[in-house]
């Protein structure tokens, strides 16, 4: 992967903090020591046009939908095996805000802890990425996901699970996601994690009338590469902020640490029980 | 060898002749839902699972997984509660009923474990974990499988002294049966793992499943309740073969000898019963649930741990104490209600209790589901009437 025509063009759309980007990441000696990348979305920028939506579908072969004329924002919607990122409409008091949904490519995702044969992968670059010689379609990470976001296709012999891999393959050939290339308004911002949420801080510290204190995505279930920004607070807009900030993982990691233990001590403790239970007098039968 | 492969072939054939009548009651209700569900399976497989099922995006786990797989592999805990006792423990009471558990174990995971292939999108990837080009350490599910995986070959390891006896091959009898002790203990062992494992599975799903159901602590409730829900199914069991089969059974077999292990058994499953419903006690009380009871979630949780866990507890003390067989097979019955209205509550029924398009299964689901039983009892029957699994074999 060309690192820095990759991250030349995720200054593009970084706009004024190209610079940065380029020496901090120079300086740090990327390709050694690999930052997870993330996408910002400040949707106090968002105008609802769906763009994104649309070259979502098109990088990923889907059918475009027809931002123009569908009215598909009259109602709540969550992502599908036809649609893996959606923009939701909400009223509230600060106006009428538009949150796109996709998958948040969390820091210790439960999707890819859940995966028995490491199908859903999580790149060291921070994306999410599903293999399909691996999967066997247990849907595991359906049920482990928090977001819900691993769809499965019901209708299909050859069923696949689908969900936002960040453009991962446009992001190994130097382009940045199609979304954040497609945005006009600048509400999508592709870049380093650190850097987005120095950005993300700054603006929050700023501006503190246009947003609340809180960036989604920064501790959320341990962190995620997708951050939000709002004016809002996040409950009004269809987050869940009941997920915690553990680390999903987490929840599953006490009971196989314990496994080699118990593989260990259980058979020779049977073994004896056995021996002990020995009659004195046994004879061979 | 020519002559022996056409004898074995031959052997093979003639054995698998139906023997008896055909037109029992339970064939007349078996036969058309095992036709049936093979036609919807085959359906299943070219129009994929979304044809049949009425799993969704939300409820990616439906009837299959939660009953087939969940419940069935707790039934199926008979067979490590036996071999514990009979060959770690030596207590030779048991030991007239070892091999009908072990039997019913092992086709109980082959079976209901093997349900879980119906389940996959990609069935033709379940290679993949197994011959090590992608070993999922971290999931939970990694383990269930190869757990389950072992602990067929060794249930069929304490298994195959028998079929060596019904083949009349001594010697391979011998060596077999000097890996028993061997299976039972590695048995045991992955027994204990897969069982607490399947409760942690749904340990991610946290945020998912009702928080009345949803503990921490999934795991050891899985493994405590594996416990009682196997002794009720070797007494249920026991209780169905005894009257099928009853030509069967040695003719000296003594009604009074087997009573005693009835006896037996469900003092251990009301012992039992009481730990897993002092456990779930315990974790109401820590977890501090109160304020979840007040609607109809409190309710349906209380049936299932009154009315389900406590009550055939008592009824298992009580038959035990007054030596009553009737009320003991009464709470076998109850407990298996109960483990499976446990486990289809944490992995069905309350799984995003609320969520207005709740997951229902479908017809489809509910005939394949008792295909995989039906398909169960039919081997089962066909192994108990050609080998001697109900005779104390002879050493």
């Amino acid at each position: 992967m060309n690192r820095r025509k990759f991250f030349k063009l995720a200054g593009i759309s970084a706009a004024g903090l190209t610079e940065k980007l380029i020496t901090s990441a120079d300086a740090a000696g990327i390709p050694s020591t690999k930052q997870f990348i993330g996408v910002l979305n400040d949707t106090t920028k968002c105008i609802g046009c769906r763009n994104c939506e649309k070259a979502c579908s098109e990088v990923n072969g889907m059918q475009v939908p027809d931002i123009e004329n569908d009215n598909a924002l009259e109602k709540e919607r969550v992502t599908d095996e036809k649609q893996l990122s959606v923009v939701n409409k909400y009223k509230t008091d600060k106006g009428t805000v538009y949150i796109k949904r996709q998958c948040m490519h969390c820091w210790q995702p439960a999707c890819a802890a859940a995966c028995l044969t490491n199908a859903l992968h999580k790149t060291e670059e921070g994306p999410i990425i599903w293999r399909s010689d691996k999967c066997m379609g247990c849907r595991y990470c359906m049920v482990s996901c928090p977001f819900d976001i691993p769809k499965f296709e019901y209708q299909s012999w050859n069923p696949r699970i689908l969900k936002c891999d960040m453009c991962w393959k446009r992001i190994q050939q130097g382009a940045i996601p199609a979304c954040v290339e497609a945005c006009p308004s600048e509400a999508l911002m592709f870049g380093l994690k650190k850097d987005l949420m120095e950005i993300a801080r700054t603006r929050i510290y700023k501006h503190p009338k246009d947003y609340v204190s809180h960036v989604y995505g920064e501790y959320e279930v341990g962190g995620a590469s997708w951050l939000y920004l709002s004016s809002v607070p996040f409950e009004q807009l269809g987050f869940r902020t009941d997920l915690g900030n553990t680390p999903y993982p987490e929840y599953t990691k006490e009971f196989l640490y314990a496994v080699p233990a118990i593989i260990l001590i259980l058979p020779p403790l049977l073994y004896g029980l056995h021996h002990i239970t020995e009659p004195e007098d046994s004879e061979k039968k | 060898m020519e002559i022996t492969a056409k004898k074995g072939i031959k052997f093979i054939i003639s054995e698998l002749k139906p023997r008896g009548e055909l037109f029992t009651p339970f064939n007349i209700i078996t036969i058309p839902i095992i036709a049936l569900g093979l036609i919807i399976v085959a359906y299943r497989f070219v129009n994929g699972l979304g044809s049949v099922t009425n799993q969704s995006q939300i409820f990616a786990w439906g009837l299959w997984k939660g009953f087939n797989v969940v419940t069935g592999v707790a039934f199926a805990a008979g067979a490590y509660i036996v071999t514990f006792m009979v060959y770690v423990l030596r207590i030779k009471k048991y030991h007239s009923i070892v091999k009908a558990t072990v039997l019913n174990g092992f086709l109980s995971y082959v079976f209901y474990a093997g349900a879980l292939i119906l389940d996959l999108g990609r069935p033709w990837n379940i290679i993949n974990p197994i011959i090590g080009n992608s070993f999922g350490f971290n999931s939970v599910l990694f383990l269930v499988a190869w757990h389950f995986m072992l602990y067929i070959i060794a249930q069929f390891v304490e298994f195959s002294p028998t079929i060596a006896e019904w083949l009349e091959r001594k010697k391979a009898k011998k060596f077999l049966q000097s890996l028993t002790l061997g299976a039972v203990v590695f048995g045991i062992t992955l027994s204990l793992l897969h069982q607490s494992g399947l409760g942690a599975l749904f340990m991610m799903a946290k945020s998912k499943i009702h928080p009345l159901w949803y503990s921490e602590f999934l795991p050891i409730l899985f493994l405590a309740s594996s416990v009682p829900a196997g002794l009720s199914m070797v007494i249920l069991e026991g209780t169905i073969s005894r009257r099928v089969f009853k030509d069967l059974y040695p003719k000296h077999s003594s009604k009074h000898l087997y009573e005693e292990i009835v006896f037996g058994l469900a003092k251990g499953a009301a012992l039992s019963l009481f730990i897993y419903y002092f456990f779930k006690a315990i974790i109401f009380i820590h977890g501090r649930h109160w304020s979840h009871i007040t609607d109809m979630w409190g309710v349906w949780y209380f049936i299932e741990v009154f009315g389900f866990v406590l009550l055939p507890c008592i009824m298992y003390a009580n038959g035990y104490k007054n030596r009553s067989i009737g009320l003991i097979r009464l709470a076998s019955l109850i407990t298996i209600v109960g483990i499976m209205l446990n486990r289809l509550n944490i992995s069905v029924i309350s799984f995003y209790w609320n969520n207005p398009n709740h997951y229902y299964p479908s017809w489809q689901e509910y005939i394949v589901a008792l295909m995989v039983i039906s398909i169960q009892i039919w081997v089962f029957r066909w192994v108990v009437t050609r080998m001697p699994v109900f005779k104390e074999s002879h050493h």
